[in-house]
């Protein structure tokens, strides 16, 4: 019972098993739901968001909040594609994925810098630059689909890591720009957890006055993580891409507070000083889950805020009440 | 003595047209311990922020064993200084241990975390400290003087030559200072030295070997801790003789009790409290920490349920379901740790003296702004908090200032009872008499007051009873016309500390 309890003391774990109950619910509903194959179309529907959320999980741990990640994602990979094809140069895959990355750090010193050097407001600035890169996309880089995506793109975007039939006779499969999600987030969770930068990120979301006085230079650790975001938003970008096997300069812009519900219900806390890719990843799955098996269950589309809406109020609420009423019992338990 | 390990000279610092160092000297040799004394405001947290490379100096030069220090808080570290600051500066989000070992990781430059060794390093120093506090919990969760201890452990982890603590005992058991008393000593002898600030005179002469006071940002005293008495540090500090006695006042008229518990009873925290209060008098209810006054004390005030027992107020049983019935019924609290529970630190000082009592300024659902600040700048004088207005925020004052916002507030209510919870902690002692003046003076207009402490010397000050909590009961009551220091001592004391 105690170890229960104890269990759902934490939001992550409250999210989780929510998730599980909800999917079992929908699986009541509609037996075919609770498969393999739906884990993996799962996976592969969150994959961009899932990639989005770890950048959006280490600005968040820092006591900051970051909503131009969406634009500098759809910046990187728009850029990326027109200058590889307007070169017409002969570029390997991964190639693209350097390239969107290095163009989103680029994009994220900006952020970094106003954050960081001159320590403006995080929401003000990134408010600011998911305009700014933007409106610079499509007036200066190009408003245009661009559907000829190269031979190898297509072909990457074919390579699958499992491919299934479920049980409706629909392929389902796992692509192996699953990889890209793999790779950033074994690199987030040894940054955050085993260098000391990362644990400069939490000092500095738990107390950024405390961080200063015992000598870290808080400008230079800000300045970092916005530069990483930015990159991790352009790999998050390319994958879209190869995904979608179309470059859209209006995609992925407005799907900001998806992904930031995603973090929050994974445990980090606006406030600052609380994240992990556990639950980063976890949020993913569980906003794509709600997003897309709702609809495939027949529930009409706007239950999905509801949903989504009831579960950060749990998930956040309910360990609050857990740990009020162990304090209680504990006090309780004490000799008069 | 030999050459300093630490030289500050001719600090000057101003914040605007507040001039709050002139020209300071001081200095520390290996071994010694330096108390920095000064009344609210006169600039001690300033001169330390400065010397740890927080906050730039206007003039002057910091040297430690010869070398210059800028404004860079690393370079200072570096350099040996550990500091223990008035507000803790902890990481609320993480674990104790993680907090302990981070200044030193920060210092050695690591690209590394090692979650082993800083376990190790943590349960170490506590176990120096011979504290009982679990490294792998988070800081959040701790209670003050449990923080409180953390800060101190932190410093000493550095392996600091000169470690400062500015009031580093406000939230400790007698028992904790000793054991901190015990442990300055160890390291002195291993030539460590120590800057030490504290508005309890027992500590400062218990603690220190040299004085160096502080009067509105000028040094005015310095010398061995032998040239100095109470009397003098007093006087030094504030420029006026201090009263110590219990200030005279007329008999309040007797009148019917306002407040009465009877076998109030909270499982765990304290038991079979049975008191009464009547409009115009003053309580002490004297206990150490972990007495379970605190508990009590909330109760009162609807922030924590008792199990059993009855509270009446005016002779009609209450039940507090929250501290919002308990403003209606007539009651103010002033809580402990008034840091993070009483005040807005970035709102303005007039904005915090005036919120909880918006409705004397407002007429037909609106507010009167200037009404507001008229009341606000009176609340300023009357309590002579030290600010250029009242539009800064209270994050600029000095601690012992904001402690004084916090009373400003509960006064502006007027309200019938007043539960101060040590209501002087981390004030000095000109200040403290001031305050309990004012406390007595708004007493004698009908409000009764509840105090609770551990300051023997502002009990006997400051009530017309006192009575002594030991482990969750009330087990005497003194009348501190006839009751002395030591007796008390004895009483509280008695059955161990917590
Ligand atoms: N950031 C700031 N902006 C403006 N004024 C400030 C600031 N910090 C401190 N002050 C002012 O400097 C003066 C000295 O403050 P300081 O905190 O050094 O006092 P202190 O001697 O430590 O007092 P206490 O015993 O109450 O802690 C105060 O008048 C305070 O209002
Ligand atoms: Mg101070």
């Amino acid at each position: 019972m105690s170890r229960l309890v104890a269990l759902i003391a934490s939001p992550r774990s409250v999210v989780f098993l929510t998730a599980v109950v909800f999917a079992l619910v929908i699986g009541a509903l509609n037996p075919n739901f609770l498969s393999v194959a739906t884990l993996i179309d799962l996976l592969r529907n969150s994959l961009v968001t899932g990639i989005f959320a770890l950048g959006v999980m280490m600005v968040l741990a820092s006591g900051g909040i970051d909503v131009s990640f969406t634009a500098v994602g759809v910046f990187a990979m728009y850029a990326t594609v027109s200058l590889v094809l307007g070169l017409d140069l002969p570029m390997p895959v991964v190639g693209f994925f350097v390239i969107a990355a290095l163009i989103g750090a680029g994009l994220g010193i900006l952020n970094g810098l106003l954050i960081g050097v001159l320590g403006l407001p995080t929401l003000i600035v990134t408010l600011g630059t998911l305009s700014f890169f933007r409106g610079a996309l499509l007036t200066f880089v190009g408003t245009t689909y661009i559907s000829n995506v190269p031979r190898n793109v297509i072909a990457f975007a074919r390579t699958n890591i499992v491919r299934l039939e479920n049980a409706v006779g629909q392929l389902v499969s796992l692509p192996l720009a699953f990889v890209v999600l793999a790779g950033v987030a074994v690199v987030v969770a040894l940054m955050m957890n085993v260098t000391q930068f990362g644990r400069k990120i939490y000092a500095i979301g738990g107390s950024e006055e405390g961080a200063r006085r015992i000598g870290i230079d808080v400008g230079w650790v800000k300045l970092r993580i916005y530069v990483i975001a930015g990159g991790i938003a352009g790999l998050a970008g390319m994958t879209h891409f190869t995904l979608s096997r179309m470059a859209n300069p209006f995609d992925l812009v407005g799907s900001e507070l998806d992904v930031i519900a995603a973090v929050v219900l994974g445990g980090a806390r606006i406030t600052g000083g609380h994240g992990s890719v556990s639950g980063a990843l976890l949020g993913a799955l569980v906003i794509t889950m709600i997003n897309t098996s709702l609809l495939s269950a027949g529930v009409p589309s706007y239950w999905q805020k509801v949903v989504v809406g009831v579960l950060i109020l749990v998930g956040t609420g309910l360990p609050i009440a857990i740990e009020r009423f162990r304090s209680q019992r504990a006090r309780l338990a004490r000799p008069a | 003595m030999a050459e300093p390990l630490l030289t500050m000279s001719g600090i000057s610092k101003a914040y605007g047209p507040v001039r709050v160092l002139e020209n300071v000297d001081l200095s520390l040799s290996a071994g010694e311990v330096r108390c920095l004394a000064g009344e609210n405001g006169s600039g001690k947290s300033t001169l330390i922020k400065i010397l740890s490379g927080v906050v730039a100096a206007d003039g002057g030069t910091v040297t430690i064993a010869g070398r210059r220090l800028g404004n860079d808080a690393r370079a200072a570290i570096d350099a040996g200084l550990s500091v223990i600051y008035q507000d803790f500066s902890l990481f609320p989000n993480l674990t104790v241990a993680e907090n302990i070992a981070f200044l030193r990781f920060v210092a050695q430059g690591r690209r590394w975390n090692n979650i082993a060794e800083q376990r190790r390093l943590a349960g170490d120093v506590l176990a120096r400290m011979s504290v009982d506090i679990d490294p792998r919990v988070l800081v959040e969760t701790l209670p003050v003087a449990s923080k409180q201890l953390i800060a101190i452990a932190r410093a000493l982890a550095n392996d600091a030559r000169i470690i400062v603590m500015d009031e580093p005992t406000t939230a400790l058991t007698r028992n904790e200072v000793t054991r901190l008393a015990g442990i300055v000593a160890a390291l002195k002898d291993d030539g460590v030295a120590f800057l030490f600030v504290s508005h309890k005179t027992e500590e400062v002469f218990s603690f220190c070997d040299t004085i160096t006071v502080l009067r509105d940002g000028h040094v005015v005293a310095a010398g061995a801790v032998g040239d100095f008495d109470a009397d003098r540090l007093g006087r030094e500090m504030t420029g006026r003789s201090i009263a110590h006695e219990r200030i005279a006042r007329a008999d309040a008229p007797p009148q019917p009790v306002f407040l009465e518990t009877r076998g109030l009873t909270r499982r765990g925290d304290y038991a079979d409290i049975s008191l009464e209060l009547r409009p115009g008098e003053i309580v002490s209810i004297l206990g150490l920490l972990g007495s379970g006054r605190t508990e009590l004390a909330q109760t009162l005030f609807g922030m924590v349920a008792a199990d059993s027992g009855e509270i009446r107020i005016g002779g009609e049983p209450v039940a507090f379901a929250h501290s919002s019935e308990a403003v209606e019924a007539g009651i103010g609290y002033v809580p402990e740790d008034r840091l993070t529970e009483g005040l807005f630190l970035d709102q303005p000082i007039g904005d915090n003296i005036t919120v909880a009592s918006l409705e004397q300024s407002a007429s037909g659902g609106l507010l009167d702004r200037r009404s507001l600040a008229e009341r606000a700048r009176r609340a300023v004088e009357r309590l002579r908090i030290r600010t250029p207005g009242i539009e800064p925020p209270v994050a600029t004052l000095s601690g012992g200032n904001q402690q004084r916002v916090v009373l400003a507030r509960w006064m502006e209510r007027s309200p019938a009872l007043m539960i101060l919870n040590g209501p002087t902690v981390g004030v000095d002692i000109g200040s403290k008499r001031e305050i309990h003046e004012l406390l007595v003076g708004l007493n004698r207009s009908g409000t009764a007051l509840l105090v609770v402490t551990d300051d023997i010397g502002e009990a006997l000050a400051l009530s017309d009873r006192i009575l002594v909590m030991v482990n969750g009961r009330i087990t005497a009551a003194f009348d501190p016309r006839t009751a002395d220091e030591d007796t008390l001592y004895a009483a509280v004391t008695t059955g161990g500390d917590r």
